[in-house]
């Protein structure tokens, strides 16, 4: 069978999930199904859709607070929250131009199960570092909650820490809390042009070293760089720097003081600066529809000077093209078509460097066989187990989408 | 008083046998089982608690630790992580049957990254010394507790601290992105390192805040950062708590995030200010402390908006500080209110709940009725700007019977908290302490899962047993599943 159960309310999740544990079923977890196609594909019996738990039940601007159903479209809660000027200072990127869905269609559910963030991660946090609670269903068919809608709070165990990028295998998630900031009155670029890779990662070094709070530090090679900035034809390392228009200001000045020895420089106004971002959020030199579509994708996370060493390594032994955001800490690889999507190669690099890789496109084919997440081993192994079961004793919820058993 | 784990006669009996095993894995003075020598490790920062260790052992080596729980976890002695003992919680309260593991030989910094505003320091190092280190490059390390001379990093990650700046900044889970861990099976496991996304579930995440019940951390790496170019503070008195509320509101509301947002009551106030004379005005109801730090341009163009919310929400006095020392000197009485209490009173016990800003009047009210009830003074002191309330209630412990009423007073502004959708603590930590109110914020089956949890990290319930969980299950119990094959009916639900 593969039904699909739609839940009405977190009553009708909790009913499913103790069916599903007496009839010894699995079930995928989907909230608005953007994110179907990332993970390891696993054999489950049915999906759970929790797209009908949507709207915001809570939401109070002065107090930086909102709660919502675990299935809102997350493009309906940023819209209320920039009619207050507020924002999810997360930053969470939209996979749709890289898998080839539409965009725009992810749930807050999604966005917190798989912790989401984006270039504002060096400065902000991920979504893990905003999420104030949740209410939801265990693998066991209970009813459970955790933290609260106060952001200091440390009563019991921070189990929104530990849901936050368990991509649903450890409860299915019925309502959350997050945190909203005010959202930046402006922002500026400041463009190095023309840097190396190791180059652009000891400015960035430098910037992000500066009292000049940087809020997105990427590097962007010579092939990438005109196609997400017009105009471009070399190199570009852009920072980006938001706030109030005199801080503003005052920080580019500085900035620009600080990188001039570094390579030539030039600014991108407010809106050049906005549509940047996003695309470097979304990773759109990489999108399924672009010239690369079909080549599989990785994303790495390492220590930021480590970034131009760690590509390099791979690029060695593969073709492959490179976004660097995160001042160098976080790597999009987008590869030439191999068996195990370069997992041999990346695997290596990223051991040698340190950090992890997550195998974000490929067919589900090759999912199914190359390990999506990096592979774990020994006592980290077992506690990763133990950790699932004590949630989720059966495999109920989302089994397998991790690492087997997982 | 909480009751503790009944002692364990067995292990007890076996007590010379223990302490020489210890000896065996970390030899000289490591090892410290003299009743005098002992008595500094009988209570922590809440010192209404005091109960004596069965032995103390103070490793210096991650393997000694390792070798240390190992040995604890296949003889079932058990085991209570201690930092630098400042916890207001009695997380650190000794077992009298248990191994008290001091991690304070765990002092050194062992690098510092400025290319990856990272530090990797041992769970010994107190959280001042990390921003002292790094101070000379115009570094630092965000979290900041009033106790942060003393307090450690490893005490820090058990308790997730916080500090008076992290509305801006964050607490320590926010502020850490990598650790060594060892659990109670002596298993040496690491968690992220200088990368911002660690692997796998974060496991990091879930230890920070968990009280020394899942393993002991023996290495942190820690995220540092550039100090701002500059940091301003406005004082602001107001004629009522409401109106003080109020302006913190429509501060956040205009998008302002101050570095830190504190509010004092009068009788803080006055305390405060009779002990260092900061200046500030007797007259009020409500004292805020707001401070800005960023860059120059930035800072002077937001006080100038702080000050315009203030009048506008009545304000009977706003001075902004225009030299450092002043701005120090707006500070040091906020940073001495606890002692400044402890001057007007024998006693005095700090209460931690967070309440959403908007209910502070109400809470105050309630409150003060709550301290007539008792016949009790209450001093106020609050991270305005994150809801996290200390209220501090004076009493005098020789009085026999008001550390009770004292007691019972804090459990009912505890319940008051979560009663207005607040919670129990907001950086001090369960520990013993609001053990046993725990039910009033969760269900019993977010208690359940909460120590199945626990269970997938120490199943034999050995580390640090008695704090954060009122009633103690047995993983075998709580890992049951009551599942009945057939009984369950297809869920009544839309299908397609």
């Amino acid at each position: 069978m593969n039904d699909k159960l739609k839940a009405r309310d977190a009553g009708d999740v909790e009913e499913a999930v103790r069916w599903a544990l007496a009839e010894g079923k699995a079930l995928e977890v989907v909230g608005r199904g953007s994110k179907r196609a990332l993970g390891r594909p696993a054999q489950w019996d049915g999906a759970l859709d929790l797209s009908a738990l949507s709207g915001v039940t809570l939401y109070e601007p002065e107090e930086l607070v909102l709660s919502a159903r675990a299935g809102t479209p997350l493009r309906e809660i940023e819209s209320l929250v920039d009619s207050r000027n507020q924002e999810l200072a997360f930053e969470p990127m939209d996979h749709g131009p890289l898998l080839g869905g539409l965009p725009a269609r992810g749930s807050i559910g999604g966005t917190l199960a798989v912790n989401l963030s984006g270039p504002r991660r060096i400065k902000a946090g991920a979504a893990r570092d905003h999420f104030l609670g949740f209410a939801g269903v265990s693998g066991r068919g209970e009813r459970f909650k955790s933290g609260g809608r106060v952001v200091k709070n440390v009563t019991g165990y921070d189990l929104c820490k530990l849901v936050a990028g368990s991509w649903g295998t450890l409860a299915a998630m019925t309502e959350v809390t997050i945190k909203v900031l005010p959202r930046a009155e402006t922002e500026m670029t400041l463009v190095v042009l023309g840097l190396a890779d190791r180059a652009a990662m000891t400015a960035m070094a430098a910037a992000m070293g500066s009292a000049c709070d940087v809020s997105g530090a990427a590097h962007l090679p010579a092939r990438i760089a005109p196609r997400m900035v017009p105009g471009l034809a070399r190199a570009a390392t852009v920072l980006r720097i938001e706030g109030v228009e005199p801080s503003v200001i005052h920080r580019m000045r500085a900035l620009a003081e600080l990188m001039r020895t570094h390579g030539e420089l030039a600014t991108l106004d407010r809106e050049r600066s906005v549509a940047l971002w996003r695309a470097v959020r979304d990773v759109t030199p990489f999108a399924q529809q672009g010239p690369a579509g079909t080549y599989p994708v990785w994303r790495i996370s390492t220590a930021p000077t480590q970034g131009a060493e760690l590509a390099a390594a791979i690029a060695q032994r593969i073709d492959a093209e490179f976004i660097y955001d995160w001042a160098g800490g976080l790597i999009w690889a987008v590869l030439a078509p191999a068996e195990d999507a370069g997992e041999a190669v990346v695997r290596a690099a990223t051991e040698r460097c340190g950090g992890h890789a997550t195998l974000i496109r490929a067919p589900a084919a090759i999912r199914a066989v190359v390990p999506v997440f990096t592979p774990e081993q020994g006592a980290l192994a077992a506690l990763t187990a133990r950790v699932k079961q004590s949630f989720d004793p059966q495999g109920v919820l989302n089994a397998g989408r991790m690492w087997a058993g997982v | 008083m909480v009751a503790m784990p009944e002692m364990d006669g067995a292990v007890l009996a076996r007590r010379e046998e223990i302490v020489a095993a210890l000896r065996a894995i970390v030899p000289g003075e490591g090892v410290i089982a003299s009743e005098r020598e002992m008595k500094p490790y009988e209570s922590d920062g809440l010192t209404a608690y005091r109960q004596m260790p069965m032995v103390v052992v103070l490793p210096d080596t991650t393997e000694q630790v390792a070798a240390i729980l190992r040995y604890c976890h296949r003889n079932g002695i058990r085991v209570v992580p201690r930092g630098a003992g400042t916890s207001l919680s009695g997380g650190a309260l000794p077992l009298g049957d248990g191994v008290l593991l001091g991690m304070a030989k765990f002092n050194r910094i062992h690098s510092i990254d400025f290319s990856n505003r990272v530090a990797v320091v041992g769970p010994g190092v107190t959280n001042l010394a990390v921003s002292t280190a790094v101070a000379h490059a115009g570094f630092y390390y965000a979290p900041d507790p009033s106790s942060q001379i003393a307090c450690t990093i490893g005490g820090n990650i058990a308790e997730n601290s916080g500090g008076v700046h992290c509305l801006k900044y964050g607490m320590t889970t926010n502020n850490v992105l990598g650790c060594e861990f060892v659990t109670i099976e002596g298993e040496i496991l690491r968690f992220g390192g200088k990368h911002l996304d660690a692997a796998g579930y974060d496991m990091l995440g879930v230890i920070t805040g968990s009280e020394g019940l899942l393993g002991v951390v023996t290495e942190i790496t820690v995220r540092i950062l550039k100090k701002p170019e500059t940091a301003r503070a406005v004082l602001v008195g107001f004629a009522s708590s409401e109106d003080a509320g109020e302006c913190v509101s429509r501060i956040i509301g205009a998008g302002i995030i101050p570095a830190g947002m504190e509010m004092m009551d009068k009788p803080a106030i006055r305390a405060a200010e009779e002990f260092v004379h900061a200046g500030y005005p007797l007259d009020v109801e409500a004292l805020l402390i707001v401070e800005l730090d960023g860059p120059q341009a930035e800072v002077d163009h937001l006080i100038g908006r702080v000050e315009s919310i203030g009048k506008a929400c009545r304000a009977t006095v706003c001075r902004v500080s225009s030299s450092e020392e002043e701005r120090l000197l707006f500070w040091a009485g906020r940073k001495a209110a606890f002692p400044a209490v402890g001057r007007i009173s024998p006693d005095y016990y700090c209460m931690d709940g967070t309440i959403p800003r908007a209910k502070l009047p109400l809470v105050l009210r309630r409150m003060r009725e709550l301290s007539e009830h008792y016949q009790l003074g209450v001093a106020n002191v609050f991270h305005a700007g994150d809801g996290n309330l200390h209220p501090l209630i004076l009493y005098d412990a020789n009085k026999p019977g008001e550390l009770e009423r004292c007691e019972a007073f804090g459990a009912e502004i505890l319940k008051l908290c979560v009663e207005v959708g607040g919670v129990l603590t907001g950086e001090h930590g369960v520990g013993v302490e609001k053990r046993d109110l725990m039910p009033a914020m969760f269900s019993e089956e977010d208690l359940n899962q909460q120590q199945r949890l626990k269970c997938a990290f120490d199943e034999r319930g050995l580390l640090n047993p008695g704090k954060v969980f009122p009633t103690l299950h047995r993983c075998a119990e709580l890992g049951r599943m009551h599942v009945h094959h057939g009984e369950v009916a297809f869920p009544d639900l839309p299908r397609f």
